[in-house]
């Protein structure tokens, strides 16, 4: 070994082309590389991580080029359809006439139902079996198939809410009407093609996605955090009451987001129980904001009342004869964009301002 | 490596002559029998300050599993006063100071044989709550953890998971217990803002202070210092020192001069045995085991 100490010669400005190595690459001197072949590998370094940086740009900006050429393009189908007139009105066999109100109304009151009856579930279950299950083979198996629920097609889904809720497995058709004292509704057995039939339907559907996100937000809070509660000698329960919950909301309610996003687009499953495409009436016969206060027993009559949504108007329209529904439809498409983009943005704000309330 | 214990940390140490714990003729620690009057038996028939018993484990075992981590620990440990665990790590340290508030409870398949005594009951025993019992052994983890909430809400929380409603007493609680954790100057101002905006000593020092809200009678540290700069150790050894007039502490640490300095009694764990139990001074300046001695000159460890 022969070496003659030389000063560590400065590492070219990297936008310049790599000197030109006097010995090939591969040539190693003393054991090491040399310098020059070591400068070639950090240039071939460093346009390795450009390319990549350059591809991941790509990716994200490709996609958005898309979503603007196709929002663009239903906004000039749509322009000059989609008037205020349009959102209030009732569909009409005139596509100038139709409108989307029951469309709207629907899919509130459908997204309504489905939240209150897939949260608290799909919260809970995550809380067991984080927090509370034993890892036995029988909650392995459980945690394995919710993982492949929710995988399955909503189609399955669609199949199962017609034979277990629109039907009730072929139970024979019975009426109820049921008075509360200011009112009276009528509730009918098998559901039928109802609001809460969809919102039951729905509401399978959403369950996996909200279980395994809500697992996923109580597994990211630190053990330290669990540890230190039980150390000053709170129970499990005021554990998870006031340390793992607050700090696990911001993710679960992602996790809800996410599957009412989901559940406010799907039109599979609602097909398949039947939902209404032309509808004249929004759910429950509520005519104005003013009786939802004044008729409670309308109120009440909205889970049993047929109903349709928007991505099932959009569904009807498209299939129609008069090539102006098409405009009808983008105009459809555009409310819908709208409405997830607004419920997105307002559950995004409430869980900032969960997420302040944490004082990390 | 020197030790340079202050003198202070010693100024309430039960202190018994050094020929009269050396002549008693223990059996070696490792042989099981009862190995420890060096140090809790020694100080109290030394006439001087008196230090009653306050936890003692007989011949435990502890199982992470088929893993063996603690092999026949007889330990006494005396009230009021700091006694150190030191050894290399892995040695079972910890695991040990964890069993002492049943904080193993949480990790699954872990088990334990013999008998952990405090106040002379099992705490182990089925009629034992374990809330209740954590309540009365308090924790200080190495990591400070503080909750994400405010300053005040973090020394509250014991007092409330507890079911304390009165407001005054809350409030009284709360700043008692800064004062006690040298806190209280540097929050006073702020008690409503984040904990999380605390430094490092300070974040050790609230959590000290959460510890002693819910009024413990133990208060097990597990290298509550090893995170910390030198400043912020010498408070948080102060602070030890200071709260050894109403607490009996137990301190898992590294650091050996740490163990000297704040410590009255020693005990030194290798490879999850209790290898050598007594006084702090006699156990850093005559050891009787000689891997002992190899820990604490520094040759392994």
């Amino acid at each position: 070994m022969s070496e003659t100490p030389t000063p560590r010669r400065p590492l070219s400005p990297l936008p310049e082309k790599p000197p030109i190595p006097t010995t090939s690459p591969t040539t190693f001197v003393g054991g090491g590389l040399v310098e020059e072949s070591f400068d070639l590998a950090l240039a071939r370094r460093h346009r390795n991580g450009r390319i990549f940086e350059w591809v991941c740009w790509l990716a994200t900006w490709g996609s958005v080029l898309i979503l603007g050429v196709l929002i663009a393009a239903m906004a000039w189908q749509a322009f000059g359809w989609l008037t205020p007139k349009f959102l209030v009105s009732m569909p009409k066999r005139n596509p100038a006439e139709a409108g989307i109100l029951p469309g709207i109304v629907g899919t509130f009151w459908l997204i309504l139902l489905t939240a209150i009856l897939s949260v608290p579930l799909g919260v809970g279950a995550a809380i067991y079996l984080e927090e509370y299950a034993k890892p036995t083979l029988l909650t392995r198996f459980i945690q394995l198939n919710i993982a492949n629920l929710a995988g399955v097609p909503s189609i399955v889904y669609g199949i199962l809410g017609f034979t277990a809720f629109v039907r009730m497995f072929g139970l024979a058709r019975s009426e109820y009407l049921i008075s509360f004292g200011i009112g009276t509704f009528q509730l009918t057995l098998p559901f039928g093609r109802t609001v809460i039939s969809g919102a039951l339907t729905l509401a399978l559907l959403s369950l996996p996605v909200v279980i395994i996100a809500s697992q996923e937000a109580l597994r990211s809070v630190p053990p330290s955090l669990r540890h230190a509660s039980l150390a000053l000698g709170a129970t499990k329960w005021q554990t998870i009451r006031y340390q793992i919950i607050p700090s696990a909301l911001p993710g679960m309610m992602t996790g809800v987001i996410l599957a009412m996003s989901r559940a406010i687009g799907e039109t599979a499953p609602l097909v398949a129980i039947g939902a209404a495409t032309y509808i004249t009436f929004t759910p429950g016969r509520i005519g104005s904001l003013s009786e939802v206060v004044t008729r409670p027993d309308k109120l009440a009559q909205v889970p049993f009342d047929s109903f349709t949504t928007i991505p099932m108007q959009i569904y009807g329209w498209i299939n129609e004869a008069k090539p102006d529904f098409q405009h009808v439809a983008a105009a459809a498409i555009l409310v819908l964009l709208a409405i997830l983009l607004i419920s997105n943005g307002l559950a995004i704000y409430i869980r900032q301002h969960f997420q302040k309330k944490i004082r990390w | 490596m020197s030790l340079i214990p202050r003198p202070a940390s010693f100024a309430s140490a039960a202190n018994p002559s050094p020929t009269e714990t050396a002549a008693s003729p223990e059996a070696s620690p490792l042989s099981g029998s009862h190995p420890v009057a060096a140090n809790a038996g020694g100080a109290n028939t030394s006439g001087g300050a008196s230090t009653p018993l306050k936890i003692e484990t007989r011949r435990m075992n502890f199982f992470y599993g088929s893993h063996q981590a603690l092999f026949d620990i007889n330990l006494r440990i005396p009230e009021r006063a700091v006694t150190a665990l030191i050894g290399p790590s892995g040695c079972g340290k910890s695991t040990y100071l964890r069993a002492l508030n049943r904080m193993n409870d949480i990790i699954e398949g872990t088990r334990h044989t013999g008998d952990v005594l405090l106040d002379s009951h099992d705490i182990y025993a089925p009629n034992i709550d374990v809330v209740a019992l954590r309540k009365r052994v308090g924790m200080v983890f190495q990591k400070s953890t503080p909750f994400p909430k405010s300053i005040f809400e973090n020394v509250a929380y014991g007092m409330r998971i507890a079911g304390i409603r009165n407001r005054t007493f809350i409030q009284e609680t709360v700043e008692r217990c800064l004062q006690q954790s040298a806190l209280w100057n540097e929050v006073k101002d702020r008690l409503k803002d984040s904990a999380m905006a605390l430094s490092g000593g300070q974040q050790q020092r609230l959590c000290i202070a959460r510890a002693l809200a819910t009024n413990p009678e133990v208060l097990l540290m597990d290298e509550p210092a090893s995170a910390l700069d030198p400043a912020s150790t010498a408070r948080i050894e102060d602070l030890i020192i200071e709260l050894k007039q109403n607490y009996t502490i137990v301190i898992v640490t590294h650091n050996m001069q740490q163990a000297a300095r704040i410590s009255e009694f020693t005990a030194f764990f290798c490879q999850g045995r209790l290898v050598e139990v007594g006084l702090t001074k006699q156990l850093f300046f005559k050891p009787r085991e000689k891997e002992t001695e190899d820990y604490i000159t520094g040759r392994f460890g």
